[in-house]
């Protein structure tokens, strides 16, 4: 293993001082599950990991009617997997978290590790974005609340600034006549990455999309909102030549590339044919 | 650098000096000297270094030795009672035939004791879900999960009495 300077602080402001002045080599550390294999396997040069276990306050998975789910940073996949309220609740992400890795992995993972490693493919973010999920970022001067689909910049990257962390995030309370599912892609069911990630989350009034929320994993340098998609279904009543043109736009907002997992040209075509299962899966369509 | 930890494997407390960059894994074998925790693809994909951290299966490759300071730790040592008393999951993979190589056994042995700490009667799904992150190249998983539901079977009735 490369060598590196471990650093556990107590505090968030000893943290966010640390992140400051160790500079572009010191690197967050929650689970590891991602930063000790990009160290041993030299995809990243990182001189310092700055351990947030010892903080107080960040192991937080609560949720009230008014406020809905609020995950701490210090929140491993496992307790959020194994969470009676947010299986009921939240089955998007109870099941996005299931798919990450090994109950091993799960274990010591966090979903703000997740979150802050904007990993294009990365399962959790698709149903965050589907519902409309609000990160809290410290720095300095204070506190502030930034809608999860604003945070990512391109793979890897976020819009945090040197000293900022992210302590938790909150997803609205499920309004009553809602739905939400995420369904995974990929070429075998346990210990894969998302080949397209696909995110619904749908409010009804009856037959009537009153709001819908599509969410895109795997198919661009970020995940995305498939816009025209929600566009196409907002207000109307969901016939099966309507969702099938939602579909039809969702694939036309993907930008895939090719690599070792799938081609472009495939990911296109399962954008399309999982937006499609999502939709009917969310509004019992046939 | 290094730094002066403690950490209680298998029920005893053991004090050394650890560099910070350290893995757990490498902590185990080398420092320790415990080398049935095997070292296998060093980055969480095989699970053959699976050690229990405080009642959490974890890959020990996966954790830094510096973290696990003051901390609980069980490893494949730690499962039987004497040198020529396997435990009865220990016993159950011998009966079924559940190890081939043996390579990635302790690993799948110490996930399966998380299942069962965790949950004494699985169903075959829930078997194969909590052994998902162990890769076994040599059995084809058959033998592991009967060993598995038949250990469970087997202490089950040790419970109940």
């Amino acid at each position: 293993m490369r060598r590196f300077h471990y650093h556990a602080p107590n505090s968030l402001a000893e943290a966010s001082r640390l992140l400051r002045e160790l500079g572009e080599t010191a690197s967050l550390f929650a689970g590891g599950t991602d930063l000790l294999v990009e160290i041993r396997e030299e995809l990243r040069v990182c001189g310092h990991v700055i351990d947030i276990k010892k903080i107080p306050g960040l192991r937080a998975l609560s949720f009230d009617e008014e406020s809905g789910l609020r995950i701490g940073a210090q929140t491993t996949a496992r307790e959020i997997e194994t969470s009676p309220v947010v299986r009921t609740k939240y089955p998007n992400l109870a099941s996005a978290v299931a798919a990450l890795g090994s109950v091993q992995v799960r274990n010591r993972a966090t979903l703000i590790g997740n979150i802050c490693r904007a990993s294009p493919s990365a399962d959790t973010l698709p149903p965050l974005i589907a519902d409309g999920a609000v990160l809290t970022i410290w720095n300095e001067d204070g506190e502030r609340s930034l809608p999860i689909e604003r945070f990512f910049v391109g793979p890897g990257r976020t819009v945090l600034a040197r000293g900022e962390i992210v302590t938790g995030v909150t997803i609205p309370p499920p309004r009553p006549a809602s739905a939400r599912i995420y369904i995974k892609h990929g070429r075998r069911k346990a210990m894969e990455l998302a080949t397209v990630g696909v995110a619904v989350s749908v409010d009804r009034d009856g037959d009537v999309c009153r709001d819908v929320r599509i969410a895109l994993g795997a198919v661009a340098p970020t995940p995305i909102r498939a816009i025209r998609a929600e566009a196409a279904l907002r207000g109307k009543n969901l016939t099966p030549s309507l969702i099938a043109e939602a579909a039809e736009k969702a694939i036309s907002e993907s930008t895939p590339i090719s690599n070792v997992r799938a081609s472009a040209g495939y990911r296109r075509e399962m954008v399309g044919v999982l937006t499609r299962r999502a939709i009917e899966a969310v509004t019992g369509a046939p | 650098m290094t730094r002066d930890i403690s950490i209680t494997i298998n029920g005893e407390e053991r004090e050394f000096a650890v560099a910070e960059f350290r893995s757990l894994l490498d902590t185990l074998r080398n420092e320790v000297g415990l080398t049935g925790t095997k070292k296998g693809c060093d980055v969480g994909d095989c699970g053959a270094c699976t050690v229990i951290l405080n009642g959490k299966p974890v890959n020990a490759c996966l954790v830094l030795a510096i973290e696990a300071d003051g901390a609980a730790v069980e490893t494949i040592e730690g499962l039987q009672a004497a040198p020529d008393e396997p435990s009865p999951l220990q016993e159950s993979f011998m009966i079924h035939g559940g190890a081939q190589c043996g390579f990635c056994t302790p690993g799948v042995i110490m996930m399966a004791k998380a299942l069962l700490d965790e949950n004494p009667n699985p169903s075959e799904q829930d078997i194969r879900f909590a052994l998902a992150g162990n890769i076994c190249r040599c059995t084809g998983y058959t033998k592991i999960f009967d060993a598995v539901r038949a250990a469970a079977d087997e202490m089950r009735k040790v419970r109940a009495p």
